[in-house]
């Protein structure tokens, strides 16, 4: 088998509506390989949940595919495949939600709410429910005296090790974290950090790691990949992004963060103004009305990701 | 377990109740029983309808009179006195024959108390012929509440023109008017929650028809559109038809206040996270409009029913006492108010309004419990 599990081709989505039309995400293309984490960074409304969404077709993509290698059917595109052969791959690719408020039915019962994907996809009698059930929950940390309990009996911290019970408990491949911490007070960020890690290894799980917190997306990842107004602007591996940012965004977005690192040198940019409404984007590059280096070029046309060095680029100063 | 002692500010506002064990193992339902039982004047006016409620369903035992009888010789008579002391000794519970004299004046009879002639109240007596009933319509009985001693009348709130006991009417008169509204609020909720959530689910074409169609029947105004269709039931039907037929006319015209709820609920609900990750992990359509959806916003349907049931009382009650809906010798809280509709009955005969109290009472009872449980509603805010 390969060391490919999932490739994004030109994925592409419009929210259509009544009168709106926003073009949150443009042909974004991304290789992830097994076992890895690929942090994607960018600030709000860049489309970083309609990226996640749409690969865990938690919402209908309008344009381009996501292979899955598979070992028993090849490649299939997830993003089109129905009925029996829908039910067999969705629960390899999972979702772990931002809020752990909204995303878990008050309604159920915790046991109910980590159990429910097995009855789904699985026969198990309930007594095989219950084992995996129990195996799970003592994984992610919690205490199993507490199954019958509702949501509302538990913290911000103990609600998202819950849905990532539900999210481990068919075994997917992969995982798509949408600031699966970002709600949460930061000691116990790094409480989950640890143990999303700690089934990373044990699983050989991949993350597509979203987040809008640079420093947990230096820790964790392998790759990053950084996204202004539904496009990518840059991808690399995460220390020679952090190290040496080439796109003026990626830049600025790091000057506003403290550098631990003396040595690291980057010219700080101070990001100035708002990300402009993606409704009715910026013609050319659409970081150029932000950008102190933006030429007439940069105005008209949009620049291409090209490859430098292993690192993918786009712009047209580089 | 640090994280426990920590807290989220949206849980911290019930920090007392937080303690208890037993509200962790508290479901949707237990949690609303909380929020609603501390809603004090829900409470009452559940309490209200519950006891107008089973005296209706045992109203045949508890009024003295069934809808046939009638005492001719006690024509609109007032209201009867109960008594407990007889000449400054306690007697228990009585009534004093009546006799009639006519107003020199006017000529016009009137019933009077005779001071002589105590009647104790009987309690669990066999009564008249012409009172038999049968429990649940199954086992045969003339067994009454209460009733005067031989010679006595108890007419608690008076009696009509043709000497007929209003307090045995009004509570038999509860028995269609307050189960027209709740059966037609069933019809209405079949209607609203298919055609509602055949909008709200499916969204496109289906939806714009739907709402094209809810804003038509919405925006005939309500009572004239009653009265159209009542006018056409026709004058020989039986009362049991007629009733049928009241509810379809009913629930037909209010179906689209509840169709609007459901498909906004739905249409809401779809975008809430905890249905994305249903969905992702893989639930059929079906389980997740059974499973997460519908019962999401059950308890706002159940909002919405309880506050739609007093326009459905006033709409039987408006049909009926314009003669549109139930007519005599059937009984109902509108077909005794048809009495009212005369001067003299003001002037003279003012008892004859009490069933109006019980009107007012009963959609007053239902907007307050309904206050109650919209509050409860939604336990997780
Ligand atoms: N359902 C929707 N309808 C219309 N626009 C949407 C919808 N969801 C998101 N958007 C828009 O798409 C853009 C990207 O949103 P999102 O993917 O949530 O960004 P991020 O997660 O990076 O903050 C934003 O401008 C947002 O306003
Ligand atoms: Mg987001």
């Amino acid at each position: 088998m390969d060391d490919v599990l999932l490739e994004i081709r030109n994925l592409s989505k419009v929210y259509e509506g009544k009168d709106v039309h926003v073009k949150a995400l443009s042909d974004v293309s991304l290789t992830v390989n097994r076992g890895e984490t690929i942090g994607i960074v960018g600030e709000s409304g860049c489309g970083k949940t309609t990226l996640g969404r749409c690969v865990v077709r938690g919402i209908e993509a309008t344009g381009g595919e996501v292979l899955f290698h598979t070992e028993e059917d090849g490649i299939v595109d997830f993003l089109k495949i129905k009925g029996a052969q829908l039910k067999k791959y969705r629960k390899d690719i999972q979702m772990i939600f931002q809020d752990p408020y909204t995303s878990l039915d008050p309604r159920m019962t915790v046991f109910d709410i980590i159990s429910e994907p097995l009855r789904y996809n699985t026969n198990f009698s309930n007594r095989e429910i219950e084992q995996a059930v129990d195996k799970i929950v003592e994984q992610v940390g919690l205490n199993k005296a507490f199954l019958r309990r509702y949501p509302h009996a538990f913290s911000g911290g103990q609600r998202q090790r819950i849905g990532i019970a539900r999210s481990l408990i068919l075994q997917p491949k992969l995982i798509v974290c949408d600031e699966a911490v970002s709600a949460l007070d930061v000691s116990i960020q790094a409480q989950i950090i640890n143990l999303l890690e700690d089934l990373q290894r044990e699983y050989n799980l991949t993350y597509l790691f979203i987040s809008h917190a640079l420093s947990v997306v230096r820790h964790i990842s392998d790759r990053v990949m950084v996204m202004y107004l539904g496009r990518m602007v840059e991808f690399g591996k995460t220390d020679d992004l952090f190290k040496q940012p080439l796109h003026p965004y990626t830049k600025a977005l790091l000057s506003a963060v403290p550098q631990p690192d003396p040595d690291i040198a980057i010219d700080r940019i101070i990001l100035e103004g708002e990300v402009p409404n993606p409704a009715n984007p910026p013609s050319g590059c659409h970081f150029h009305p932000r950008c102190i280096y933006a030429s007439d070029r940069c105005r008209r046309e949009i620049p291409p990701l090209e490859n430098k060095d292993g690192r993918l680029i786009a712009c047209w100063n580089v | 377990m640090s994280e426990e002692v920590k807290k989220s500010s949206k849980t911290a506002a019930h920090s007392d109740e937080k303690k208890s064990e037993k509200y962790y193992y508290a479901s949707q339902w237990a949690l609303m029983g909380r929020k609603f039982r501390r809603h004090k004047l829900a409470m009452g006016s559940t309490f209200v309808l519950l006891i107008f409620y089973l005296t209706a369903i045992f109203g045949n035992f508890i009024a003295p009179q069934g809808t046939e009888q009638y005492d001719g010789k006690f024509v609109n008579c007032a209201p009867t006195p109960v008594h407990y002391f007889h000449e400054g000794k306690f007697v228990g519970p009585f009534v004093y024959a009546m006799k009639t004299e006519r107003d020199p004046v006017t000529f016009m009879a009137h019933h009077v108390e005779d001071k002589e002639k105590v009647c104790r109240i009987k309690f669990f007596t066999e009564g008249d012929p012409g009172g038999e009933y049968k429990w649940f319509g199954l086992f045969p009985s003339n067994i009454h509440l209460f009733e005067a001693e031989e010679g006595g009348k108890i007419f608690l709130f008076g009696t009509d023109n043709m000497g007929r006991d209003l307090f045995s009417r009004v509570i038999l008169g509860a028995q269609i008017s307050l189960f027209i509204p709740v059966v037609g609020m069933l019809l209405t909720l079949v209607l609203g929650l298919f055609i509602g959530s055949l909008a709200g689910y499916f969204g496109g074409w289906v939806d714009t028809v739907i709402q094209r169609a809810i804003e038509v029947v919405r925006s005939f105004p309500q009572v004239p559109l009653w009265m159209a269709l009542s006018a056409a039931i026709p004058k020989t039907m039986k009362p049991a038809q007629v009733f049928m037929l009241m509810t379809i006319i009913l629930s037909l015209v209010s179906w689209p206040g509840l169709a609007r709820v459901v498909r906004s609920k739905f249409i809401s609900v779809k975008k809430e996270d905890f249905i994305m990750a249903a969905r992702i992990s893989g639930a059929p359509a079906s389980k997740l409009i059974t499973r997460h959806m519908i019962p999401s916003f059950l308890s706002y349907i159940i909002v919405d029913m309880t506050m739609s049931i007093p326009s459905l009382i006033i709409g039987e009650t408006t049909l009926s006492f314009l003669g549109l809906g139930l007519r005599s010798p059937a009984t109902s809280w509108g077909v005794l108010l048809q009495e009212t509709n005369k001067l003299e009955t003001i002037m003279f005969y003012n008892w004859k309004l009490i069933p109006m109290i019980f009107v007012f009472l009963s959609v007053l009872a239902f907007n307050f419990t309904g206050d109650g449980l919209r509050d409860a509603a939604d336990p997780y805010k």
